[in-house]
């Protein structure tokens, strides 16, 4: 909760900065000044997003509004055409993309990494593999000091208290992403429970938002549950080291998540990277994607508007704007995927013709 | 111009607003709610099964409705001898006095807090307590959630009650006095005959208004989709979960969210409409 306040009042000073530097931007550059950018969806990048907003709208005076509502909330504003972007976690299948009114691509702005914070004093580094990930989480091992965690967790002194499963109650990228992880690494867990935005738990409580169960964890000893990890890092939430895919434990960090991004990408970037073959990736790592459609003019918006749009969302794919990931603890994109994120956003185009060269 | 006919115009037109809006509203809500109700048909109201994954969807309002009437009559009972109590403070035992005022601005500055603040309260404050208590689910749930909605109604049911004690006519508490009756009889023969209707009107207004709190409760019930099997399972509200879920609801499910909202209209309706019949019949 406490999470939640420092975000409000971030936005607000994140508002009054907006204002302020726009009017020396207004010198600066007259044109952008009529132009305001709004956008919504995750809460997953939202750190990040508000650094990265914040510095362009410095550097431009181009004006900036990110609403954090989720990413279900992000795809609902693009189809109301309520925003100039959205953003989600979790990318449209194609079934959802033909539902669409228009077509829409995906862009990769940056890697992020859902880590299973939890709160047991004196326990740090708790190792978790795939069998423990699964009985936990389907409430089957209900106490800390299970012999089968202990076993795991050789030199860790686990209590004897309950473990209390801590997810959202609001439907979530995150989840997606933990949940397409899950589903991968445990039969049980994709035949009963599945993969989605929103689920049907078999045990624990939920929390709304990342800032909701991040505080939960944080006032609860023996809670557990997965978090964006900003929200973890920022709070001091201990978090666990997950067995990848080669059996190696890893810590969640913006080398291990980058190496999640290290294989191949599909041209349209729609890709999974949970569970990654990387003998050195964190294996609960994800793109983050901003959707916007591929033609610009639709309900009268101006060229300006659009073309304002797709230069903002080319400078995300810049070095300058990736440099400042790790700040808050995300990955800066593989070259190959802020390539191809620039590539698609040159198919973008304003009345048929394409409005970056 | 006469003046009457203007006022009478205005009064008219601003009536007829309240029933355009009231209207629309219901209209809306059922709108949105049939897909759901054409989907599962009544199953709607007594499945347990809420099931929001992609192809396996499933939707069913029952441990919501259960976590509603659960909360709100706990609630209820919680707050019971604790309004009537304070009310007959006020209104007889320390009538006119500097306490009975500080008591009465006290409860007065508890109906003024927003519901955000109790949540937080009861998540930082509350929480902690029960959970050293040796409460179960570390402390969250419907018998704290509960607790902090009996807090909440305690100055509805008190004001209400303490209004319509102070109403009772004085002949009739003095003829008793004189005839030589205590004045714990005067209370139990009396003050509560003569006021009964009023006294359950407000603690059904109090019932009212449990059902329909969300925040606090949603920060401390668990947000478990589940039918409690106790008095300290976790659990969900109707109110709670439209609250939580309604931002990244589509389709379906965003239907049965409407749904939720009309059955949750409905269950009030239907509870001020038993009030109003016993009150009718207590009069």
């Amino acid at each position: 909760m406490k999470n939640l306040v420092t975000i409000i009042l971030l936005l607000f000073v994140i508002s009054a900065c907006n204002s302020t530097s726009n009017k020396k931007g207004d010198k600066k550059s007259a044109k952008a000044k009529k132009v305001a950018l709004t956008a919504a969806g995750a809460t997953f990048p939202m750190p990040y997003y508000n650094m990265v907003f914040k510095s362009y709208t410095k550097k431009t005076g181009t004006l900036l509004t990110y609403g954090g509502i989720g990413s279900g909330g992000g795809i609902r504003s693009l189809t109301d055409k309520i925003v100039d972007f959205g953003a989600t976690d979790a990318y449209l299948s194609d079934d959802k993309l033909a539902k669409m009114p228009a077509k829409v691509v995906h862009i990769p702005t940056v890697l992020g990494a859902v880590v299973i914070a939890y709160n047991l004093p004196g326990a740090d580094g708790l190792k978790l593999s795939d069998l423990l990930l699964e009985k936990i989480f389907m409430g089957e091992i209900t106490k800390w000091n299970d012999p089968l965690i202990q076993k795991n967790n050789e030199g860790i002194t686990l209590p004897d208290l309950k473990i209390t499963f801590v997810h959202r109650s609001d439907g979530s990228g995150t989840t997606f992403i933990f949940s397409d992880f899950m589903s991968k690494i445990s039969t049980k867990w994709a035949e009963k429970v599945g993969r989605g935005k929103s689920l049907q738990w078999p045990v624990g409580m939920g929390a709304k938002g990342n800032p909701g169960v991040a505080g939960t964890i944080k006032q609860t000893k023996g809670a557990v549950g997965y978090i964006g990890s900003e929200y973890a890092f920022a709070q001091k939430i201990q978090t666990a080291k997950v067995q990848n895919s080669s059996g190696n434990y890893i810590e969640p960090s913006i080398e291990s998540v980058s190496a999640a991004a290290k294989g191949e990408i599909p041209n349209d970037t729609r890709i999974m990277l949970t569970n990654s073959a990387d003998p050195a990736a964190y294996p609960i790592s994800g793109f983050t994607w901003i959707i916007l459609y591929k033609e610009q003019a639709y309900d009268g918006r101006s060229k300006e508007q659009a073309l304002v749009t797709v230069t903002f969302l080319d400078w995300l794919e810049s070095s300058e704007a990736q440099s400042q990931a790790e700040k808050v603890h995300y990955a800066p994109l593989p070259k190959a995927a802020a390539e191809k994120a620039k590539a698609i956003l040159r198919t973008v185009t304003f009345n048929g013709k394409t409005l970056l060269k | 111009m006469n003046t009457d006919k203007i006022t009478k115009a205005v009064l008219q037109f601003s009536s007829l607003i309240i029933l355009l809006v009231a209207g629309g509203m219901i209209f809306s809500l059922v709108e949105g709610a049939v897909p759901a109700f054409k989907e599962f048909g009544f199953k709607f109201i007594f499945s347990n099964n809420w099931n929001p994954t992609e192809g396996k969807e499933n939707f069913g309002a029952l441990p919501f409705i259960a976590g509603t009437l659960i909360t709100s009559v706990t609630a209820l009972l919680i707050s019971l001898p604790l309004s009537f109590s304070a009310s007959l403070f006020l209104s007889e035992y320390y009538r006119r006095t500097r306490m009975a005022k500080v008591l009465g601005m006290m409860v007065d500055l508890l109906a003024g807090i927003p519901s955000i603040v109790y949540g937080l309260w009861g998540f930082y404050v509350l929480r902690p307590v029960l959970i050293d208590l040796g409460l179960p689910n570390q402390g969250f749930g419907i018998f704290t959630a509960s607790i902090i909605l009996a807090i909440m109604i305690i100055p509805y049911a008190t004001s209400l009650s303490n209004e319509i004690i102070s109403m009772v006519p004085n002949e009739l508490k003095e003829g008793a006095y004189s005839l030589g009756a205590t004045k714990l009889e005067v209370i139990t023969h009396v003050i509560v005959p003569s006021a009964r209707s009023g006294i359950v009107a407000g603690y059904i207004l109090s019932f009212g208004r449990a059902h329909g709190e969300t925040m606090a409760v949603t920060m401390l019930i668990g947000n478990a989709n589940i039918i409690p099997n106790g008095l300290f399972s976790t659990g969900n509200t109707m109110a709670s979960v439209i609250a939580n879920q309604f931002g990244e609801a589509e389709g379906l499910k965003l239907s049965s969210l409407i749904a939720i909202g009309l059955l949750l209209f409905l269950i009030t309706g239907i509870i001020n409409t038993i009030g109003k019949f016993i009150i009718k019949k207590m009069a």
